[in-house]
This record gives structure tokens, sequence and C-alpha cells, in this order.
């Protein structure tokens, strides 16, 4: 439970940042809340020789409004989004989710963007950027880019961002009225990971699903979007049996390995049960029935 | 007739038996001031790491130190090949047999210990531990204890090839430990052929792991001008530590001091000896510096030792009214590689044989066959007397498993075969005298509590709709207080306790005794029985244990012996100063010592009132002015050794709701009444209750030790190992009736355990009720959300 010895860097700039990883390239991880990289590092996983740590740039951090859309800056730490208004009234799914999240010690360490690039199927935040149609700015030693979330997340630990690039901010534009949301997570206890949770966000016009997007978490390599699921739903009004065919597809894209929570098929009936329960309440509060 | 006010009023003053007074301990733990060993920092300490074994069953081809002798900071790299000069690499366990120090040529479980080595800090140590390299050949490993005597299966201990015995009595196979076994075989084996009914179960007890918060550790400091070895150590038993480091390492005994600190929960982990204290002492020895060893959390759930692993068959006989005739329970032991169990030497099985539980059976037979595998040694009393949980367990899952079979109410079964409070002291079938005990009155009491026609009407009309609700019903005996040194010894010293206390000038107190707390409030409690004993205030009586130096030798603290054991000696060394007193006051008072009488806190002369000598008043005169011929000053010592064990009991119920799409469990009340006897503090009680039963939901629940088939351990952190917090914790509610024990001083029986051993069956028991109605009479734990839906969705209940 020791890590090997490493080099310490904490720059006051992005531009620093990024300066620091174009210097050492591989050599170096970047260092935010730390709840996953220090782990892997003390059980010998990840043997950084450079960290650097990027809690003292400020402008990474903080939860804003621009012209409609939601931008939050990736050194936020899952408490501010609990306790941050602005979220519970535009897009209550990242705070109700966020609370979800390992426990109260973790959550105040823990960041959005950490979450994000550490690329980990059992994150949460994947399923809900899906979910939540949000892009992220990355900016690295050749500059700032935008990558969508659909585009991001490309294997287990595997993302679009290159070595010397830093995930700066998360942008979710703002959802029409009539837009229900819910993240339904089932773990074996609090601090843990899901063993299978959906998000479902749904635009309803009365009674007829208008959109909706579907995602998973934990059901395969990476943070899966439930398409076929939300082709049953789209235009559709929504009934139980409709809600069973949604399932139904999203459980045909799982493809979880089989660990102490459960096995394969354990896993994927959870998939399918948590995204009747995310569909049914995200109607619910979209007003739908 | 009522006491005086003025009595009531110096009786309350004095903080004594029955007060719900405030811990004493807690103003340094939560203040953060508390004195745990790795606080311990001497001058010139080093740090030990150990080197482990990635593999189950392994040859130990080579180990090569140089590159980690070449790390700057690094002192040693200590392998078995350095023990062997001092005879130290294989060392005797509290079970008659013999466990590797560091790998002697093999590793026989995963997570072994290899080597140790030290360097000037633990960050060096770590780094010098990955550059040991040791070249292993992989064997075969031995999982499934049932396969543990095929004839092709792996040995696992070369050691012990050619031997007929491994400290226990005679084996028949090379990964045979012993078989144990108690009861009339013959008359039982003649009451299954005739009784009118007959049930069976196999019934696991799965391998779980105590995980205290503090993991195990120690810093030994050998000084090599004075020749005298100091030990602060993670240890529920100071002086047995003492004693097997006086047998190892020849060092005299007075010139070996062994100091528990403050402990972070021990549950049973910290009774045993474990390699790297042998290691980091041995260091020590050598390099004549002090050496810190501490675990951290996956040493600990790997290799530290485990619990239960008891692969049982339970069976019943009865008549067609329920009323048991005859029981016959075997286990299967999986002891893994080395048999460390932690139990009073003789006792291969410890007190297995409470298996007849709180009911009258007039035959049994129960045999337990102990086996190795290669998984950590261990076998320790998590929670519980030595292996009480795992009979309790077998008892109370196997009369719910009768119930159903004869269709009979699970309170009502209970009620038809309890032993009468008339009938105790009662001797049992397997040969236990039980003090004292009153089953149904409380069973009554908590069924009224709870409403439990109510819960089955209610389970009723749940099932007609689907929804699947269970009742758990545990009706338990414990036995606890190891225990008369007729029965009971650990490496041949006998099972007793002691107390020793000393009585200032002035009138306060201080106080030694041969246990120590780990979290069970001994500062506070004990502190309590010396305050209604010599009326002194138990703010003014100082309590310390832990320090051998200090301490009257005593067994230390598991089994709930402190309060039984450890308390009768408290309250028997008080009574013997009071005694003393009471000569003392009579001198002063210038009668005869029949003629005074203790009043709370002082002795009056009988007949009168007035004539007044306070209990502070005669610790001054201890000191100056004593009768002719008595010694000064007012001090003793008491070693107890008990008369018996003591049996306490409790009626648990616990009511669930399962749901049948994801397998979870909530666990919507849980009511435990608790029979201890003579409750000292009420609060320290409610407390002990509350945290067994937290152990219990956890082990029921959700904690188990698991391996794949190569041995590899499954899970060995708190990601997966479950310890549950606030968040999962059910609410429970307590209860009590006071049944005090007959033999003990103060009749009281030690309670910290009753609720971990009667929870765990109680769980099981409202899981397995809540599928009864289809026909489903076991399921093994841990009743895991996984697990549950694996059996709703073989039954088809989530479609
Ligand atoms: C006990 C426990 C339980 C947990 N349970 C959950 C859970 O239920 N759900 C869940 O989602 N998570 C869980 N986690 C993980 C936790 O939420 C982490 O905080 C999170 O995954 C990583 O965020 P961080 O800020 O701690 O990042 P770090 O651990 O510091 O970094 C993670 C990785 O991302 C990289 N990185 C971090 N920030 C950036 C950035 N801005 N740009 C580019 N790369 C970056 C780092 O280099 C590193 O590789 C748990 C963790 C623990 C310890």
């Amino acid at each position: 439970m020791i890590p090997p010895a490493f080099e310490y860097h904490a720059p006051g700039s992005i531009d620093d940042a990024v300066a620091l990883l174009s210097q050492y390239g591989d050599e170096a991880k970047i260092l935010a809340g730390g709840h996953s990289l220090l782990p892997m590092m003390k059980l010998r996983f990840a043997e950084p020789e450079h960290l650097v740590d990027i809690n003292n740039i400020d402008s990474l951090k903080g939860i804003s409004e621009e012209n409609g859309t939601i931008v939050i800056g990736a050194m936020t730490s899952e408490n501010e989004l609990i306790a941050s208004s602005l979220l519970q009234e535009k897009c209550p799914l990242l705070p109700e989710a966020a609370r979800q999240i390992a426990d109260p010690q973790v959550r105040n360490r823990g960041t959005i963007g950490g979450d994000i690039a550490h690329g980990d199927p059992g994150n949460d935040h994947p399923a809900l950027m899906l979910a939540l149609d949000a892009r992220f700015t990355l900016v690295g030693a050749n500059g700032s880019r935008e990558v969508a979330a659909q585009d991001f997340f490309l294997g287990t630990f595997y993302t679009a961002l290159e070595a010397d690039e830093i995930l700066t901010e998360i942008r979710i534009a703002a959802q029409p009225a009539g837009t229900g949301a819910s993240y339904q997570k089932l773990k074996r206890k609090t601090g843990d990971y899901a063993t299978a949770a959906a998000a479902a966000v749904i635009t309803m016009a009365g009674d007829t699903c208008q959109s909706v997007r579907i995602s998973l978490t934990n059901l395969g390599a990476t943070a899966l979007r439930a398409t076929a699921a939300e082709t049953v739903l789209t235009g559709q009004k929504i009934t139980e049996d409709l809600i069973n065919q949604a399932a139904a597809k999203a459980m045909e894209i799982c493809d979880p390995s089989e660990d102490l929570r459960g096995d394969a098929e354990y896993k994927t009936q959870m998939g399918g049960e948590m995204t009747r329960r995310a569909i049914r309440e995200a109607v619910q509060r979209a007003g739908g029935n | 007739m009522s006491a005086a006010p003025d009595t009531l009023e110096r009786q309350d003053q004095l903080q004594g038996i029955g007060c719900s007074r405030k811990r004493k301990e807690d103003p340094r733990f939560i203040q953060g001031k508390g004195l745990y060993v790795d606080d311990v920092k001497l001058p010139g300490m080093l740090f030990g790491a150990v080197v482990r074994s990635p593999f189950a069953h392994a040859k130990v081809i080579s180990i090569n130190k140089e590159k980690a002798l070449a790390l700057p900071g690094v002192h040693a790299v200590i392998t078995a090949a350095d023990l062997k000069p001092l005879g130290l690499h294989w060392m005797p366990t509290l079970a008659g047999d013999t466990q590797a120090v560091l790998a002697d040529e093999k590793v026989c479980f995963q997570q072994q210990e290899v080597a140790m080595v030290v360097a000037d800090d633990r960050y060096i140590a770590a780094d010098g531990a990955e550059l040991v390299e040791v070249e292993y050949l992989q064997l075969p490993a031995l999982v499934d204890p049932h396969k543990a005597m095929d004839d092709d299966a792996p040995i696992i201990r070369e050691d012990l090839v050619g031997k007929d015995e491994a400290g226990q009595g005679k084996r028949t196979h090379n990964n045979h430990i012993f078989t144990w076994d108690v009861g009339d075989k013959e008359a039982t084996d003649r009451a299954f052929d005739e009784a009118a009914i007959t049930v069976s179960e196999k019934i696991l007890n799965p391998r779980v792991h105590p995980s205290p918060l503090e993991t195990c550790g120690c810093v030994a400091s050998f000084d090599k001008v004075k020749g005298d070895l100091t030990i602060y150590i993670t240890s529920q038993a100071p002086h047995i530590v003492r004693t097997v480091v006086t047998l190892l390492s020849g060092i005299p005994e007075s010139k070996v001091r062994v100091i528990s600190p403050d402990i972070g929960g021990g549950f049973g982990n910290k009774v045993g000896i474990y390699p790297g204290y042998v290691c980091a002492i041995v260091s020590s020895i050598v390099l004549g510096r002090p050496v810190k060893w501490i675990e951290n959390r996956i040493d600990n759930l790997s290799t530290t030792a485990f619990a239960r692993d008891y692969h049982g068959t339970g069976e019943l006989a009865a008549d067609k009214n329920g009323v048991i005739k005859a029981l016959r329970f075997h286990a299967l032991a999986d002891h893994g590689a080395f048999n460390a169990h932690a139990q009073p030497t003789k006792w291969p099985a410890g007190l297995f044989s409470i298996c007849t539980g709180s009911y009258d059976i007039p035959v049994a037979y129960a045999r337990v066959d102990g086996v190795y595998t290669n998984k950590a040694p261990g076998g320790v009393a998590y929670r519980c007397s030595f292996r009480v949980t795992e009979a309790v367990y077998l008892i109370e899952r196997m009369i719910d498993v009768l119930a159903q079979k004869l269709d009979i109410d699970k309170a009502e079964i209970r009620r038809r075969n309890f032993i009468k409070a008339e009938q105790f002291p009662y001797q049992s079938a397997l040969g236990w005298e039980y003090d004292s005990g009153n089953y149904l009155p409380a069973l009554e009491k908590v069924l009224e509590a709870c409403d439990y026609e109510g819960l089955r009407k209610e389970q009723a009309d749940k099932r007609a709709r689907g929804e699947l609700m269970g009742i758990g019903l545990c009706t338990f005996t414990e036995i606890v207080g190891a225990g008369p040194s007729k029965a009971c010894d650990v490496l041949g010293v006998g099972m007793f306790d002691s107390c020793e206390i000393r009585v200032h000038p002035t009138g306060s107190a201080i106080a030694r005794m041969g246990t120590i707390t780990q979290g069970q409030g001994h500062q506070t409690t004990y502190a309590q029985i010396i305050a209604s004993e010599l009326g002194l205030s138990s703010d003014d009586i100082q309590i310390e244990e832990g320090d051998t130096d200090t301490a009257p030798y005593g067994l230390g603290t598991y089994g709930s012996r402190s309060t039984p054991v450890g308390g009768a000696a408290t309250a028997m060394a008080a009574r013997a100063l009071r005694a003393k007193a009471q000569k003392i006051a009579a001198h002063l008072l210038e009668v005869s010592p029949e003629d005074v009488e203790w009043d709370v806190d002082r002795f009056h002369v009988k007949g009168n009132p007035e004539a007044v000598k306070t209990m502070k008043e005669v610790a001054w005169a201890a000191y100056n002015n004593v009768p002719e011929g008595m010694e000064m000053g007012l001090e003793t010592v008491n070693y107890y050794d008990p008369p018996n064990f003591t049996y306490p009991f409790g009626i648990y119920l616990c009511v669930v709701d399962i749901d049948r799409h994801t397998g979870e469990t909530t666990v919507r009340r849980f009511y435990a009444l608790d029979d201890c006897g003579t409750r000292i503090n009420p609060m320290i009680i409610e407390g002990q209750i509350h945290g067994g039963l937290n152990e219990a939901f956890a082990v029921a629940m959700g904690q188990l030790i698991s391996f794949d088939e190569d041995g590899n351990l499954q899970g060995n952190t708190l990601m997966d190992y479950f310890i549950p917090t606030f968040v999962e914790t059910p609410h429970w509610e307590t209860d009590f009736t006071v049944t005090p024990s007959p033999h003990h001083p103060l009749g009281a029986k030690g309670v910290a355990e009753s609720p971990h051993v009667g929870g765990i069956p109680c769980f099981s028991n409202a899981i397995v009720d809540a599928f009864a109605h289809k026909g489903v009479t076991h399921i093994d734990m841990p009743h895991t959300a996984y697990n549950l839906w694996k059996t709703i969705h073989e039954l088809g209940l989530d479609t």
C-alpha cells in the first residue's frame, strides 16, 4: 500500500500544467482528487514518475451558466455538484447521481473531471455524460478542442485524451421543458461501484416520448449508450410493455465481466431492471405517467 | 423496605454497578489522543515489510536478497534460512501444531510470509520488498476441504508426512488434522432409527475475517546492553505473548515486557501470534534497534487469521409434535495450511458442543474433522466464544428446518423444546452444566413486543401478492467466560484471570487486570465494580491493563471472558480489601469487626449509624493506624479460577423484505432481547449489543473470504469485504431480562458476543423464512443481493 517514489509538481495555471505534461509525456499523470489514481499507485498498478497536481488551478473549478449551457470546471468536486443550486434547478440528474458515488470522504476530493478522464467503466459520470449529451473541452500543447461524450470513451481506462491534454470543462446544453431524468444504481453498499446502473433522460410531449437518451454503467468495457432501447421509446406512448421492450434492448448490449458483485447474467438482468426503473422515474419526472 | 434518601444519593455518587455512566476512555478517543501501536515511535526505530507469496501452493526454489540489500536504507533481509540457526523458522501454534514463521522450502497459502525486509522507514522497506527475488515452482492447490482427504489430494504439510499426530490426537491422512467427537453416538443413532421424524441439512458457516479497524502490528525493541526485550503489540492476550516469547527465545520472562496499548478492535483477530511479530522481534534482537511491523488491510484480510469455515451437517430427530429426541451434528473444519486455531489448547473444536442450544435434547452426538487446505491459517473466535457461533448457527437453523417439515410455527416449536426454568442448573447431553436461564418468558416478551401474530398475518397477505417477507427468530444460549482451569488452559496456563487493586491513602485507587480492553469499555466497567464494592467513586478509580510489567498475569480478553472471569477477580479483590477495611474501621471505632456494618461507602457501628468511618477515612488509616499485627496498606491481588462457564441467552426477532427483482434485503425490524445476568453499565451493554449486531449483520449479509480454484484470494480489500457503515446498518431495538449467574460473585455473564452469535442465525432464519412457502429450507450465507437473486431466479419469482 505504499507507492514507489515520484516527483511532485503543482502548477498554478493550465499552461504550466500542459507544459509539464508535454515535457514528461507518458511518465506524467495528472493528479486531481486522487481517489482513482492514488489507490492504483498504492497497489503499484500505476507507477508514474511525475505527478502533476492541478488542484491549484482555480480556473478549473466552479459551475456556471453560459447562454443556457451549463459549464462545469473539471476540478469541481462531487460534493460541490451536490451542493450546487444551479444544478439542482437546471440539471438535477447530476447532484442526484453524485450522491450515489462512493462515500462523503471520496466525494469531498473526487472531481467530475477525474471521474470522466479516468475512463473507468465502473465510474458513474461517463454514463451520465452520455445521457446528458455533454461535451468536453480538452486543452493541450496544440490548443483547445471540444469532444462529445459520445466520442470520448474508447475503452477501459482509454479515452480520447492525449498524453499532454487536460480536460478543463464539461458543457451540458439546456434541457427542453418536459424533460425528466433518473439515475438508478444498484450497489452492494455505500462506497461501492455499481453492480449495474442506468441513466435515462426523457423529454415528453404529453404522453408521448419526444426524445430519450439511455446509458449504462459498469456493463461493458466503457459506459454504454443504449440506442436501440431509445429507439423503442422514441415517438411512442410509454407503457409498461414498452419499458420492458426497451430494457430488453438495453440488456442486449450488456457485456459485463464477472466479479464478486455478480456474474454476467445477474449484472445483465440488473442492467435491465435499472433501465426499467430509470425510464419509469424519468417519465414520471417529465410529467408523463 | 426502601433505602433512605441519603443512602440512595451516596449510591448514585459512586456511579457503580447499574449506572449508565459515560465511558472513561472516550475523552481520549474522541479527541484523537489514544495511543495505538502504530503511534509508538522509538529512537532509531526501523520498519519491516513482509515479502509474500503470490501462489497458494509452491516450492520455494531460491530467494535472492542482493538487490534489496543494495538499496540504500535497507538493513537486513530475513528468510527462513536466517531463522533456522536460531530455531525460529517454525513456531508453535495455540492448537498444538507448528507454523512456518517464514516459508521453509515451500509456501502453503497465498500471501504467506516469505521474507522480511528491514529498512530505515516504511517506504524504503516497501521498495526493498519489491526487490527481493523469489523463484517458485507452482504446485497444485487444494482449495475445497471436501477434497482434502481424497487419495490423490496434494500434500500440503510435507513436514508432517509420516506423522500420525498433529497435536490434537490421531490423524488418518496427510491433510487430516484431527477428529474430535463428543456424546453418546450409539444412543443417538438409535434415537434417530426410532424417531417418527428426522431432518437433515447441509449448513455452511463460510470463511470470514473479523477485520478490526486497526490491523495487527508491533514494535519490538531489544536492548542489547540490558538484554531485555520490550514489545508493543496489538494483542488480546499480552501475558500469553510474553510466555510464548520466552519459550521461543529463551529470554527470561522477567526480561520480556509486552505492552498492549490502545487496541482498535480485536474480535479474535488479535489473539494469535503471527509471523510478522516474530520477524520484528528477531530483527530487533539481531540488529539491536527497535523494529516496527504494521499490516496493511490486504495483509490483514489475507493472512492474519480467519474465522469459521465450518462445513456442517445438522440432523434432528423428533416426534410428530416437534419435540426433539436427538441431535447429530458434524462439521468439516477447514483450518487452512497450519492449525493455528484459537482455542483453549485441549479443545480442537472449541466449545462447539454447546450445539444443543436452549433445548432439552435427551441424546446428542457431535463430531468435527479438521483438515488442511492451501489457505491462511487461523480459526479464530470472531466475536464469539470458541466455535460457539458455528454451534448456535447449526441448532438455530435446524430447529427452523424441523418446524418447516412439521408445519409447526417457528415460535411454537421453540416453546415445545426449551429447557424449563426449573431444570436449571441443567446438564446438557454433551456435558455442560448450564448455570441458569429462563427462556420462555423472554420469548413471550419479544413476541408480544413485535406483534408476532400480526407479522405472520402480514406475511401471509404479502405472500399472496407475490412479495417476499421473512420473519426470523433466534433463541440462543451462549457459553462464555473460559474458563475453569480444570477444563481450560492455553499452552498449559490455566484460564483464570486476575485483578490487583491498590487503594491510595487519600482514597482513590488504581486497579490492574490480566485482561485487555479493545473497545469493550473495561476502564469504565471495572471501575464501576470496584466503586460499588469499595464505596469509592468510579471517577477516582483508574483501570490499567495491557502492560505485563505492571498487570498481574491473566489470559486476556476474548470469548466474553472479561466480566465473567476478570470482573469476578475484581469483585473478589475488592471484597478482600473491604474485609480488611472492616477490621481497620472497627479498630478506629474501637469495636470488634463483627460489630460494624457496611453501608454503601462507609462502615458504622451496628445500631449506631452516627459512629461512622468512611472508606476514605479507612484508606488513610491503612497507611498510619492499623490494628496491631496487621500489615499496613490497602492493596491486594486476586486470581480467579471460575467454577463454571456462564450461559447468557437471548431472544432475537428479525423482519426482512426482499426485493424480488434485485435480491436486495431490507431489514425492517430487529428486536434483540439479551439476558446477561447482572447489568453493570447498561449503556455499555447496549453499545456492545449494537456493535455485535452490526457484525452479525455483516457476516450474514455480506462477509466472505473466498478463493478461486488456484487458491487466489478473491476480494481482499474493503471494497469487496463487507463492513457495514451507518447507511447499511439496520435500526436496532434492544430489551433485556435479568437472570443472574448463580456462581459469579456479581451474577454477571458477559454480553458483547451474544449479539453476534445470536444475530447471525436470526438473519438467516428471516431470509429462509421469506422463501419457506416455496419449499426452501436453507440458504447459505452470505445473503448478498446477488446470492439471493440466484435463489429468486431459480424459483422463477423475478418475473
Ligand atoms: C472507495 C471508493 C469508492 C468509489 N466509488 C465510486 C463510485 O461509486 N462511482 C464513481 O464514479 N467513482 C467512484 N470512485 C472513484 C472516485 O469517484 C474518483 O474520485 C474518480 O474516479 C476520479 O476522480 P479524481 O478527481 O479523484 O481523479 P484522480 O484519481 O486524481 O485521477 C484519475 C485519473 O484521471 C486523470 N485526470 C484527472 N483529472 C484530469 C483532468 N482534468 N484532465 C485529464 N486527466 C485527468 C488522472 O491523471 C488519473 O489518471 C470511488 C473511489 C473510491 C476510493
